[in-house]
C-alpha cells in the first residue's frame, strides 16, 4: 500500500525474530507458512482418514451382492461425501500444505506474500468441513445426488442443502485465497535471479495450479448458487418448464469440474519432477519441454469440459469438438510421462521410499492416463459412462496419482521439516503394501465396468461377485496400511532431531537444501545467493552471469 | 522481480506480520451468518440472531483488519515488495470475481442461445419441443410453462440508461480524484470522490427503484423463467458489488480527509479505483446483454 519510507527502521526489531505463540493460540494465529503448512497438511490427513472410513462403508457393502449393511440412501451419501471430502478435503488442502511448505523455501522468499490470508484460507476448512459433515446427522440425511449435484436430483437434499452449498462457497473462499497468495507469492517473492524459467518444477506446476484455481471457483460457486435460488427463490436457471435447461449446470459445474482434475494433478507432476532427477542423480531430462507441457494441459483444461457429457444429449459439432480437444492432452501428457523415463535413463538410480512412490506414480498414473483416453472416445464412451470403468479410471489417476505423490513428497521433505529421518524399513513396507493393494482394489473395477457394473448403486448383479469382493479385501488392507504411514510421521514429528544434514538427499537441489533439518521458523530474512549449484533447472553453460552475485 | 530489486537496506528484509486473531474471528463470523441463512431456508430453529451476529463479528473483523493494513502502511512497514504484492493480489482478486460474473453470463448466453431454442424446436436438439408442443422461442421468455405469468421485460432506456450514464461519469469522477490525488491536490482530490460516492448511491437508489417497477407493474420477477432468473440474479449481483465498492470508496474518501495516502503512494486508492472500474466494465456488459439485445 505505501513504497518505501525512511523511516522504516523504527518498528522493525517489532516485525521479526517473533517466535510462535505459546499453546493453541499459536496455531490459531500464527501467519507463519510452516506452522499453516502443518495445519493444512493435518488437515489434510484427517479428511483422508474420514474420506477413506467412508470407502471402506462403500466397499463393505459391495463386498456381497444384494443389501448388507447401509441402506440405499446412505449408501448413496457415502459416494457423495466421500468425493467431496477427498477432493476438497484430502487432496487440494494436501497440495496447498506442501505449496505452503515448499514454495518459499524453493524461491527464496521469507513466507507467502499475504499471510494473514493464507491463515484465514486455512481457518475457513475445518468450519467448511464440520458444516458438511454435520449433514450426516440431519434430517433427511446427508446428501447424496453425488459429489457432481446435478439437477433436479440434488434439489431434492433434505435439510442438508444449503449447508451443502455454503460448505462450498467457504471452499471456494479458501481455494481462491489460498491460490491468490501462492500466484502472487511465486510472481513477487523470488530471490534476485530467479527468472521464471529458473524456478523449480514444483513451483510451476503450482503456479498454473493456482492459475486454474482462480478462474474456476468462482464458476463453481456461481453454478452452485444457482441451484440454491433454484431451490429456495423460485429461479429456474435448470427447469426447463421456465426455459432453463439441467443440462445446462452441468456445462457451468465442468466448465469447473475439467480444470479441477488437472488441480488435482499438477502439482502431483511437480512433485515427480522434483525426486526422480534426485534418485536417478541426473538432471531433469526437457525442463522447458516441461514448463509448456504444463501449461498446455492448463490451457486445454478449460475447452474439453463436456466430455464428462457425453451421454447427456449435446449436438453432434459438441461431442467431436470435446472428443478431440480431448484426446490432444495425451500429446502434453505423453511429453511429461517421457521426460521422466528419459530421466531416469542411464541415471544412477536408488530406491528410497519418495522415489518407489515417483516410480509407482508414473507408471500408476499412466494407467489412468490411458483409461482415460479410451473414455475421451465418445461412441465408446457410451458403453463405458456411469460403469466402475470410470470409477477405475479416476481413481487411478487420483490414488496412485496425486495421493502417491504427496505421500512421496511427505517422505521426500519430512526430513527438512522436522529434522529427523523417517524409517526407511516401514517407508517401503508402507509402500509396497499400498502399490500392490491400490492395484487389487481399482484394477478389478475395470472389467466391472466393461461388464456394465453401474456407479453409485448399492446393490449388483452376482456375475460381478468376485471382483467386487477382491475389490473389497483391497481396499481394507489399503487402508490399514496407510497406519504405517501415521506411525512413520509421529516417529518423525517426536523423534530425536539434529541427526539430518542440509541437504538430505545427495542428488538434491534446490534453495530447500541449503538451509538447516529442519527448517528455522524464518527461513530467509533476507533474499538468499543465488548459485548455479541450487537452481534445479539445467544451468546454461554461457549465462554465468547469477552465480555468487549478491545483486 | 529484478525491477522491484529492493535497495535500500531497511528493504532487502522480507515484511512478515505479527500472528493475528482476525482470520479466525472472520471465519467464525461466516460460519454464523451461515448457520442462520441455513436455518432461515429450513428448519427456522435458529431465528435470526445468528446472522445478525455474524454480521456484526464480521463487519467488525473487517473494518480492524483493514484499519490495521491502513496503519501498517501509514506507518512506513511497508516496502516496494509489499506494495507489489498488494497490486497483483487485488487484480487475481478481480480476475476471480469477472469469472463469477462469467458464470452467470454463460448461463445467459446458454438459455438465449441454446435451451430456449431447443424447446421452441429449433437447432440440433429441437426435438426437445415435444415436450411442449406449441411453445415458440423467442426472448425475453419465462419459458414454456409461463413461470410466474406474463410479464413485461425491463426496457433499456428508461433507468438502465441513466443508471449507465452515472457509472460511467463516476468513472470519469474517479479519474479526476486519483489525477488530483497524484498532483497533490487533496481537496479537488476529495471533492471528486465525495461526487464518486453520491452517484454510486444514485445508481443503487435507481436500481431499487428499478427493481419495485419491476415488481409491482411488470409483474417481472425471480420466478418469471429464466428471464426473471437471468435478469436478477446478473442485476442483483452487480448491484451487491456496487454496494461493496460504494462503501469501499466511502472509506476512502474518509482517509482521504485524514490525511491518508501521498501522492506517490496510495494503492489503497487505486485498489479500489480497480474495483470500481471493474464494477463499471460489468455494468456495460449488463446494459448490453441484458437490457438491450
Amino acid at each position: 500500500m505505501a513504497t518505501a519510507h525512511a523511516h522504516d527502521e523504527h518498528d522493525h526489531s517489532h516485525d521479526h525474530h517473533h517466535g510462535p505463540d505459546k499453546g493453541i493460540m499459536r496455531w490459531i494465529k500464527t501467519t507463519n507458512h510452516k506452522d499453516l503448512g502443518t495445519l493444512y497438511l493435518c488437515f489434510s490427513f484427517t479428511m483422508f482418514f474420514i474420506g477413506g472410513l467412508m470407502s471402506l462403508v462403500i466397499r463393505a457393502e459391495l463386498f456381497q451382492p444384494g443389501l448388507q449393511f447401509v441402506d440405499p440412501e446412505f449408501f448413496n451419501s457415502m459416494t457423495t461425501l466421500h468425493a467431496l471430502v477427498m477432493i476438497f478435503g484430502g487432496v487440494m488442502p494436501g497440495f496447498v500444505g506442501l505449496a505452503n511448505w515448499m514454495v518459499p523455501m524453493m524461491i527464496g522468499a521469507g513466507d507467502l506474500a499475504l499471510p494473514r490470508v493464507n491463515n484465514w484460507g486455512f481457518w475457513i476448512l475445518p468450519f467448511a468441513f464440520a458444516l458438511l459433515l454435520s449433514t450426516l446427522f440431519m434430517e433427511g440425511g446427508a446428501p447424496a445426488g453425488g459429489w457432481t449435484m446435478y439437477p433436479p436430483l440434488v434439489l431434492q437434499t433434505g435439510n442438508a442443502f444449503p449447508l451443502l452449498i455454503f460448505a462450498i462457497h467457504l471452499m471456494g473462499i479458501s481455494s481462491i485465497t489460498g491460490a491468490i497468495n501462492v500466484v502472487v507469492t511465486i510472481l513477487n517473492m523470488r530471490t534476485p535471479g530467479m527468472t521464471l524459467l529458473k524456478m523449480p518444477l514444483f513451483v510451476w506446476t503450482w503456479l498454473i495450479t493456482a492459475y486454474l484455481l482462480i478462474a474456476t471457483m468462482p464458476v463453481l460457486a456461481g453454478a452452485v448458487t444457482m441451484l440454491l435460488t433454484d431451490k429456495y427463490f423460485d429461479t429456474s436457471f435448470f427447469t426447463a418448464s421456465g426455459g432453463g435447461d439441467p443440462v445446462m449446470f452441468q456445462h457451468i459445474f465442468w466448465f469447473f469440474g475439467h480444470p479441477e482434475v488437472y488441480i488435482l494433478i499438477l502439482p502431483a507432476f511437480g512433485i515427480v519432477s522434483t525426486i526422480i532427477p534426485t534418485f536417478a542423480r541426473k538432471q531433469l531430462f526437457g525442463y522447458d519441454s516441461m514448463v509448456y507441457a504444463t501449461a498446455s494441459i492448463g490451457f486445454l483444461s478449460f475447452i474439453v469440459w463436456a466430455h464428462h457429457m457425453f451421454t447427456v444429449g449435446m449436438p453432434l459439432a459438441g461431442e467431436l469438438f470435446f472428443m478431440f480437444s480431448t484426446m490432444l492432452i495425451a500429446v502434453p501428457t505423453g511429453v511429461k510421462v517421457f521426460n521422466w523415463v528419459a530421466t531416469m535413463w542411464k541415471g544412477s538410480m536408488t530406491f528410497e521410499t519418495p522415489m518407489l512412490f515417483a516410480l509407482a506414480f508414473v507408471f500408476l498414473f499412466t494407467v489412468g492416463g490411458f483409461s482415460g483416453l479410451m473414455l475421451a472416445i465418445t461412441p465408446v464412451d457410451f458403453q463405458y459412462h456411469d460403469t466402475y470403468f470410470v470409477v477405475a479410471h479416476f481413481h487411478y489417476v487420483l490414488v496412485p496419482g496425486a495421493v502417491f505423490s504427496i505421500l512421496a513428497a511427505v517422505y521426500y521433505w519430512v526430513p527438512k521439516w522436522t529434522g529427523v529421518m523417517y524409517s526407511e524399513f516401514w517407508g517401503k513396507v508402507h509402500f509396497w503394501l499400498s502399490a500392490i493393494f491400490i492395484n487389487v482394489t481399482f484394477f478389478p473395477q475395470h472389467f466391472l465396468g466393461l461388464a456394465g457394473m453401474q456407479r453409485r448403486v448399492p446393490d449388483y448383479n452376482v456375475m460381478f461377485s468376485d471382483f467386487n469382493m477382491l475389490s473389497t479385501v483391497g481396499a481394507f488392507v489399503f487402508m490399514a496400511a496407510q497406519f504405517i504411514f501415521i506411525g512413520n510421521m509421529l516417529y518423525c514429528m517426536f523423534g530425536k532431531r539434529g541427526q539430518v544434514p542440509n541437504r538430505v538427499w545427495e542428488g538434491a537441489q534446490g534453495l530447500e537444501w541449503t538451509v538447516p533439518s529442519p527448517a528455522p521458523y524464518h527461513t530467509f530474512e533476507d533474499p538468499p545467493f543465488l548459485t548455479d549449484s541450487e537452481t534445479t533447472v539445467h544451468w546454461d553453460e554461457a549465462d554465468e552471469t547469477l552465480t555468487g552475485v549478491r545483486r | 522481480m529484478s525491477s522491484h530489486a529492493p535497495t535500500a537496506s531497511a528493504n532487502t528484509r522480507y515484511f512478515v506480520p505479527d500472528p493475528s486473531a482476525w482470520p479466525f474471528l472472520l471465519t467464525a463470523g461466516l460460519v454464523a451468518i451461515i448457520l442462520g441463512a441455513w436455518s432461515a431456508l429450513e428448519d427456522k430453529s435458529l431465528g435470526s440472531i445468528p446472522v445478525y451476529l455474524g454480521i456484526a463479528v464480521s463487519a467488525f473483523i473487517i473494518f480492524r483488519w483493514f484499519r490495521g493494513v491502513a496503519l501498517e502502511s501509514e506507518h512506513g512497514k511497508y516496502n516496494k515488495q509489499v506494495d507489489t504484492t498488494f497490486r497483483m493480489g487485488m487484480a487475481w482478486f478481480i480476475f476471480s470475481e469477472v469469472m463469477f460474473f462469467a458464470a452467470f453470463f454463460g448461463a445467459l448466453y446458454y438459455a438465449r442461445s441454446l435451451s430456449v431454442p431447443w424447446i421452441g424446436g429449433e437447432g440440433a436438439k429441437g426435438v426437445a419441443n415435444i415436450e411442449w408442443p406449441g411453445f415458440e422461442a423467442s426472448w425475453p421468455t419465462n419459458g414454456p410453462a409461463a413461470l410466474g405469468g406474463a410479464f413485461t421485460n425491463m426496457s433499456a432506456w428508461g433507468l438502465p440508461f441513466v443508471n449507465t450514464c452515472l457509472l460511467l461519469t463516476s468513472g470519469i469522477t474517479i479519474t479526476l480524484a486519483h489525477h488530483a490525488l497524484k498532483d497533490n491536490k487533496r481537496t479537488a482530490c476529495i471533492v471528486w470522490m465525495w461526487a464518486t460516492v453520491a452517484l454510486g448511491a444514485i445508481f443503487l437508489y435507481c436500481q431499487v427503484v428499478e427493481y419495485i417497477h419491476a415488481y409491482k407493474e411488470l409483474n417481472l420477477t425471480l420466478g418469471s423463467g429464466v428471464y426473471g432468473s437471468t435478469f436478477f440474479m446478473l442485476t442483483g449481483f452487480h448491484g451487491m458489488h456496487v454496494t461493496l465498492g460504494t462503501l469501499m470508496l466511502f472509506v476512502i474518501t474518509c482517509r482521504l480527509m485524514k490525511g491518508h495516502f501521498k501522492p506517490d503512494s496510495h494503492f489503497g486508492f487505486e485498489g479500489v479505483a480497480w474495483y470500481w472500474h471493474f464494477v463499471d466494465v460489468v455494468w456495460v456488459g449488463l446494459f448490453i446483454f441484458v437490457y438491450i439485445l
